[in-house]
């Protein structure tokens, strides 16, 4: 360093060490400065991930518990005027007597449940009785099909008090959780100052709580009983569309991977085939969706909304997920396990299914519940096949229409009463991502497990 | 509500739960044939008083029996599945015009469906007494259906049995017939993916085509104006269709993703392929990856509820006029989701590049960041712009996000604080709920969709290439 210069001369020679300490530490900054960069930009990302589920949580938590109100309930039997519940004659025919039981059913239902609970809300609040309709709103409109449930499984219910807890309206969980301003002046308010008031004493004393909500967990959706809307409805679409999932596209994928790797010729139609399998895995998911229009509901006829379908467009997206991820696993054992076992008069099929298949099941398997979780997670695709129609019931098979849970985090974040359905949808996406993460938290833990290092 | 070749009105799940047990059966046989199989071919060798051979083993003479037994039965199984509902209900709606003619077909279908649930003991109100005569042919045809199933299914497992143990010898090659069967099944599992890039394709370009008949492809390519009209009348016209303000807004929202994301992504991935210890590495790579596994529909709506908010109020402190739905609050989110995207490509590709470069240049006196900077990243170059492009493909594909937090207005702008709409909310908007495909409403879904398949396709195909070439350059 020092006898860089060729002159010789003492100044220009501090001049120079003067020029390469600056320009050292120069570069020592800039070091510093490139390092901080990726630090930070490290920090940021890291940030985002925390942004995003503190936001979540934070929002989604407190839904999970709703304000429900304990009311004792006295089954009026001047309200409830009914019929004795029907007995099957002997001389009938089922259809007949299930007629006559859904008609009795249909006669329970037009009790004027209202009522009930408004006396029983009498009991809390005296006052309530002079104010019918102010005490009809406490309690949420579908919780009647609570009522009406306990009397029809047991009719002998009738001229006995019980204490039933039910769910308030929505809005009076948004006012008692302080999710609306509550300074607001009464004509921006969704409830009459007298119901707020009686909301908050109702807390205040004890008969309104605020419980672990089972609704969410229990009802299908709902629109006109908002406090009761729950996801089984699109719980029990996904779990469908993920059973069709797993029985369509992970056996075909990991046969498809096995002929690809181990038995195809290496020529041109192998390697389109291959090039096709990687570009689908990049295909926008919502042109699956407009396959699945056009396909599955435009030519083979196929309902709007069902599981089957989605189930169908879902395997097909996640088909080249499976097939990259087996052929991944297929690489990496080693060439010497093929050999020995076609060394020793194996068939090019037995080294493949009794030796290679074998060792490859775990990074399969992994690869799998990675691709069943994606599919999990896709809404796009399922809003084209009519999946986004709101569907107030449970599907019992793959052809009932039915939600999924993804497209239900769509419908509830559109929800006009968003006081409310703000946490509702927060509490869906915590849902959806616990599945999600256990899905995928299970798959690592099948590669720490099983991985072999060759 | 449906009916049609694969759907018939009625009988799904009835017909579907006889025939279980018709399949449950015949997977039974498979097992019944493999053993047969496996007990003939071992008393071939061991019976005989001359020392025979087996070319292959007794499981595979199993095997072949089975597939003997109860294959072809199981594809008569299948096409029955298929095609029998159909004729039965055509036999049971011909019935019905006999005993009540002048329905209408509306009529038609909903009798048919009181009928089936009237055969399938479900509840029916108000059932009248030729639907319950009808509901009794019905029941007997399909009784007979069942019948016939299970007769010719009988007969084929005879014959399928008798075949295979009449075929079989000690020098049949059952090992050989075998594995040319698991061959084919795979290949045609192979041919699966093959077949969905050509749905996909035809579909489209049959719908395409389609609503080109009521647009004029130029008009759509090169329009500047979206907006679709309801037709109603003869002189309503069909509005104007045109692509760019959408093709505009999907560009404009990937850049902005790509703007913020590139940058944040490229930098994380240097510093955790260079810098960073073991210990920062192995949490902050798989944490980061986190947002990679989340749904888009959970950034959708973390753009609409917090972020679109957020900036709107920034905007208000500095006086700047943002929207909380626009293209910056989509695009911003996108970025977040691509981040993971970015970073893992590059940090895969980073630590491709040869050690001995880098050590060259350390070697020369270059500080870690100058490595990086003057030869690590130039010779990366080639993978990295893979990966943007490859996240640049999703950006234009991406749907949720878009259609949740981009505000939804069709106009052509270059402002980011303003709404916009792309490609994917307007097939999303076009095609949601029951539509008939006829008019250029639902048609343009396809010419988009389309559109979006060529763009990404093409991205795709060259980003593949570059990973692909660069892959090769260093290993």
């Amino acid at each position: 360093m020092s006898t860089t210069s060729s002159n010789g001369a003492p100044q220009s020679r501090g001049y120079v060490t003067e020029r390469v300490a600056a320009s050292l530490r120069r570069r020592k900054r800039q070091e510093l400065r490139f390092k901080a960069l990726g630090i930070g930009a490290t920090l940021l990302g890291l940030a985002f991930v925390a942004i995003l589920f503190v936001n979540i949580f934070s929002k989604g938590l407190p839904a999970f518990w709703q304000a429900s109100v304990a009311l004792d309930i006295y089954f009026d039997p001047e309200v409830i005027d009914i019929p004795p519940a029907p007995v099957k004659s002997a001389d009938e025919s089922n259809n007949d007597f299930r007629e006559r039981r859904i008609q009795w059913e249909n006669e329970v239902a037009l009790v004027n449940f209202n009522r009930l609970i408004q006396a029983g809300l009498a009991k809390v609040i005296p006052e309530a009785a002079e104010h019918p309709r102010d005490a009809a709103r406490v309690v949420t409109s579908g919780e009647r099909i609570a009522l009406r449930n306990l009397v029809i499984d047991d009719p002998s219910i009738i001229g006995e008090t019980r204490r039933v807890r039910l769910y308030t309206d929505a809005n009076i969980d948004v006012w008692l959780k302080g999710n609306i301003d509550r300074t607001l002046p009464d004509a921006q308010q969704m409830l009459s100052s007298r119901l707020r008031e009686w909301a908050d004493r109702l807390y205040e004393n004890g008969t309104i709580e605020m419980r672990f909500s089972t609704a969410l967990f229990q009802n299908p959706d709902s629109r006109s009983s908002l406090a009761s809307a729950g996801l089984r409805g699109a719980f029990m679409g996904s779990l469908y569309m993920m059973l069709i999932v797993l029985l369509v596209a992970v056996p075909l994928g990991v046969a498809a991977a096995l002929y690809l790797e181990e038995f195809a010729p290496r020529n041109r139609l192998t390697d389109l085939v291959e090039v096709n399998i990687n570009n689908l895995a990049a295909v926008p998911s919502i042109v699956f969706g407009l396959l699945g229009a056009a396909v599955f509901i435009n030519y083979f006829k196929m309902p709007l909304s069902a599981p089957i379908v989605g189930g169908l467009v879902l395997s097909l997206m996640t088909l080249p997920t499976v097939i990259i991820a087996t052929r991944a696993t297929l690489k990496a054992i080693p060439p010497s396990i093929r050999q020995a076992a076609l060394g020793i008069g194996a068939s090019k099929t037995q080294s493949v299914f009794h030796h290679v298949l074998p060792l490859a099941v775990p990074g399969m398997l992994t690869g799998s519940i990675i691709g069943v979780a994606q599919a999990l997670g896709e809404t796009a695709p399922l809003l084209l096949i009519g999946m986004n129609a709101f569907v107030a019931s449970v599907p019992s098979s793959p052809l009932d229409q039915s939600n999924a849970l993804p497209v239900q985090i769509y419908l509830w974040q559109a929800n006009e009463l968003r006081n409310f359905f703000e946490g509702r949808t927060s509490a869906a996406i915590i849902v959806l991502l616990v599945l999600m993460l256990s899905l995928n938290g299970l798959a690592i833990w099948l590669r720490k497990r099983f991985e072999t290092r060759w | 509500m449906l009916s049609g070749p694969g759907f018939p009105v009625t009988g799904k799940s009835d017909l579907f739960m006889s025939n279980l047990s018709l399949l449950l059966l015949l997977l039974g046989l498979l097992v019944v044939g493999y053993q047969a199989g496996l007990y003939r071919s071992r008393a071939l060798v061991a019976g005989g008083t001359s020392p025979v051979r087996l070319h292959s083993r007794p499981q595979h003479h199993g095997v072949v029996i089975a597939l003997w037994a109860a294959g072809p039965a199981l594809l008569l199984l299948v096409a029955w599945q298929l095609l029998a509902p159909s004729v039965i209900e055509s036999n049971l709606a011909a019935k019905v015009q006999i005993l009540q003619p002048g329905l209408s077909e509306q009529e038609l279908r909903v009798a048919l469906r009181r009928i089936d649930n009237l055969a399938g003991e479900r509840l029916v109100v108000g059932a009248t007494d030729w639907e319950v005569a009808a509901a009794e042919t019905l029941r007997a045809m399909r009784q007979t259906s069942a019948w016939i199933l299970t007769g010719l299914a009988a007969a084929l497992v005879a014959v399928g049995l008798l075949v295979g143990l009449r075929r079989m010898n000690p020098s049949l090659r059952a090992r050989n017939q075998v594995e040319r069967v698991v061959q084919i099944a795979l290949m045609i599992s192979s041919g699966v993916a093959i077949l969905t890039t050509i749905g996909i394709v035809l579909s489209m370009v049959g719908e395409t085509l389609k609503f080109f008949t009521f647009i004029s492809p130029l008009d759509f390519f090169f329009g500047t104006v979206w907006q679709p009209v309801f037709h109603v009348t003869e002189t309503s016209g069909y509005g104007e269709y045109g692509m760019l303000p959408l093709l505009g807004g999907t560009v404009l929202v990937a850049l902005v993703a790509l703007l913020f994301s590139i940058p944040v992504g490229l930098l994380a991935a240097i510093y955790l392929a260079e810098y960073a210890p073991g210990r920062v590495r192995a949490f902050a790579k798989p944490t980061l990856e986190v947002l990679a596994g989340i749904p888009t529909i959970v950034y959708g709506v973390f753009a609409l509820m917090t972020v679109g908010p957020f900036l709107a109020s920034m905007g208000e402190l500095v006086g700047l006029n943002i929207r909380a739905t626009s293209a910056l609050t989509a695009g911003l989110v996108m970025g977040i989701m691509l981040i993971p995207f970015i970073s893992s490509l590059s940090d895969d590709i980073i630590t491709q590049v040869p050690k001995t470069l880098r050590d060259g240049s350390l070697g020369l006196g270059a500080t870690k960041s100058e490595t990086i900077r003057k030869v690590v990243l130039p010779a990366a170059l080639p993978g990295i712009a893979g990966a943007v492009l490859l996240a640049a493909s999703r950006a234009v594909g991406e749907t949720m996000i878009v259609v949740l937090a981009a505000g939804n207005a069709p106009v052509l702008t270059a402002n980011p604080f303003e709404a916009v709409s792309t490609m994917t909310v307007t097939i999303v908007n076009q095609l949601t709920g029951d539509s008939d495909f006829a008019g250029p409403q639902s048609l343009v879904a396809f010419a988009l969709g389309l559109t979006l398949f060529a763009i990404t396709l093409v991205m795709n195909i060259v980003a593949l290439a570059i990973v692909r070439k660069y892959r090769e350059q260093y290993e």
